[in-house]
Formats: C-alpha cells, sequence, structure tokens
C-alpha cells in the first residue's frame, strides 16, 4: 500500500516560494496564473497494515513528522497500484531504480 | 559552571560555541553527541547552529527526535539553561520547546552579513548585563530564519515579555528595512515563558572576539555562564 501525502504551507502564511514561481510563470506569458503555492509530495510505501489501521497510522506520521502543523497542513489518500513515480525509464541510473526528482525547497 | 554543547550530524556552530566558551569566556565545556542522553554535568545546553541532518524534510525536524533532545527537554523542564542558536532555535521550535517556527527567509535568498539587534528585555538568564533598548551587532547566517506564529501566539509572546531580540537598525529601529527575512513583528530571538530556554537565528559565538569583528555575543555567552552558575534546578 502506497500513502501519498501532500504537506502546503498554510494559506494564511507567506509563501515566498509561490510568489516566485507565479512571478516566474507570468514572465513565461502564463498571466492567468492568480496564485501559486509550493508544498511537499511524500510516498509513504506501507508493510502489510490494513487500510484503516494505515489510514490512522499516517495520520499519526504526519502530525509527528512529515508535517510542522504551525506552518503546514497536511492531507494523504491511500492507494494499492503501483507509484507513479517509480518504475522504468525515468531517467535514472542503468538500474532505473532511485530516480531522482527535483524537489522544491 | 560548564556549557554542553549538543552535536547532530551536520551541526557546524558546535566547535565555534566551544572555541569562546572554552578559549574566550574559559568556562567549562563538554561536548554532547546527540545519540547520548547523558548531559555530562551542563549547566547550559547549547543547541548549536548548522544544516542538522542535511535540513532534510524541514531544517531541524528530525534532529528534534535525537536521543539527547529527551534529556533537553527534562532538563528545560526543571529550570535548566536551553540555549538554541540558528538551527538550534529550529530544532526548538520543532520539539515545541518554543513556540512557532521558522520558514523560508521572504527574500528567497541565504542571509549572511551582520545584522542588528534591539534587547527587548535584560531580565533573561542571557541578556543579564544588558540593557532594554541596548543595540546588538551579531551575524547572521540562515536561509530559513523568518520566525513565524499564529496571531494568538504572538501576542502572548509580545504581552509577556518573550520577544527578547528583535533585527533593527543601528539606531535601534525596529524597522521593515532592518529585517532580514521577514520575520513577523521583527522577531530574532525569543525566550520560553519561564525564562530558561532562548532560541535566536544570529550567531552570538561569531562575535565574541575583536578579530572577528564584534564582540557582542560575548556579553550573552558571559550573562549564560552567570545565570547558570547561581541556578538550583528542580
Amino acid at each position: 500500500m502506497i500513502a501519498r501525502v501532500v504537506v502546503v504551507p498554510k494559506p494564511v502564511l507567506n509563501d515566498p516560494q509561490g510568489v516566485t514561481v507565479r512571478q516566474s510563470l507570468h514572465a513565461l506569458g502564463f498571466a492567468e496564473v492568480a496564485d501559486v503555492r509550493v508544498g511537499k509530495y511524500i510516498e509513504v510505501r506501507l508493510d502489510g497494515t490494513s487500510e484503516e489501521e494505515a489510514r490512522s497510522r499516517v495520520d499519526d506520521m504526519c502530525r509527528r513528522l512529515l508535517a510542522n502543523q504551525v506552518i503546514e497542513d497536511y492531507r494523504f489518500e491511500l492507494a494499492f497500484s503501483p507509484s507513479p513515480l517509480a518504475g522504468k525509464g525515468r531517467g535514472g541510473g542503468a538500474d532505473g531504480a532511485g530516480a531522482s526528482r527535483d524537489e522544491a525547497r | 559552571m560548564r556549557f554542553g554543547v549538543v552535536v547532530f550530524p551536520g551541526s557546524y556552530s558546535d566547535r565555534d560555541c566551544g572555541h569562546v566558551v572554552e578559549d574566550v569566556l574559559g568556562a567549562g565545556l563538554v561536548y554532547l553527541w546527540h545519540k547520548d542522553r547523558d548531559l555530562r554535568g551542563a549547566d547550559c545546553v547549547i543547541l548549536p547552529g548548522g544544516f542538522s541532518y542535511g535540513d532534510y524534510l524541514r531544517a531541524g525536524a528530525i534532529a528534534r527526535f535525537s536521543p539527547v533532545m529527551d534529556s533537553v527537554a527534562e532538563f528545560a523542564a526543571r529550570g535548566g539553561l536551553v540555549w538554541g542558536i540558528c538551527n538550534g532555535f529550529q530544532v526548538l521550535c520543532e520539539a515545541g520547546l518554543l513556540p512557532g517556527a521558522l520558514i523560508r527567509n521572504a527574500g528567497l535568498e541565504f542571509r549572511c552579513e551582520w545584522s542588528h539587534l534591539r534587547c527587548e528585555r535584560a531580565g533573561t538568564p542571557f541578556t543579564g548585563g544588558l540593557q532594554a533598548g541596548q543595540v546588538l551587532r551579531l551575524p547572521i547566517a540562515h536561509g530559513e530564519g523568518g520566525y513565524v506564529a499564529d496571531p494568538a501566539t504572538l501576542a502572548a509572546l509580545e504581552e509577556r515579555g518573550q520577544v527578547v531580540l528583535r533585527y533593527c537598525d543601528a539606531e535601534g529601529r525596529a524597522v521593515p528595512a532592518a529585517n532580514p527575512n521577514g520575520s513577523l513583528h521583527n522577531v530574532a530571538g525569543i525566550v520560553s515563558e519561564r525564562g530558561n530556554v532562548l532560541g535566536m537565528m544570529p550567531h552570538p559565538e561569531r562575535a565574541a572576539e575583536v578579530e572577528l569583528g564584534g564582540t557582542d555575543g560575548l556579553l550573552m555567552f558571559r550573562a549564560a555562564a552567570e545565570a547558570a552558575a547561581e541556578l538550583t534546578l528542580a
């Protein structure tokens, strides 16, 4: 089972990354972009838990580590299908493992 | 009197703090490896600057779970002095030992420069000997130094005098132009409600010798040493 966790800055917070990305999109001609928020996507692969238990445990993971609730909101979904980021041809090394992705920081 | 300087993987100000404590101040020093729960008789625990765990996930988010932090929390609960500098401040906020959080600098730049700070409260263990309104000059070096807290928390901090250091200009005015990172209310350093836990983004250990361009940081080390020497813990 895969938990797909999304962590975003709280709406009230100034998000300088989001502002910068918005400005960059405008510079590229996407004038219709009103607002951008930049967050994180975290994938957690779980072994051998029921969906109900997983839901509760992943929620716990979010509260305790994955999100800082002073500044971030989180949401997640559970999936049984393979991760869209895993698998072949991701432009990684010859063994196809550990595909890297640029991470917004 | 002995300072304990915690070392996390990725800490980089530990040696600088140790140098000030031992060679400049002449006080006792122990380094506390993050996996060790023994504070080894430290009277004041310093969480130094750096990039603990590479700032992975969030700055300080993982270091706060190091075994030593259990002991630090217990030490703080008994009234022991805990001093978080830069990454140390981030660790303290993540650990809930101080309220609020530090987010990415508003201008997205890593700010590495001298800053002026106004001492808002002279009576803390870390500002003994200073005067309210006194302007200090300390270097900053951070990419995630923007202090934020929800409005109620921020109001409470101000009301209770928990804001100890504020970014200001050379004349001591806490104006927006003097704010290097977008911190709410120009907050540069805060203290816990009880007053024994301080977190600050600037680096006092980098301004403790004339050769480095300033000695205002030494004032805080001296204050902490004197306060710790007089402290009796619960």
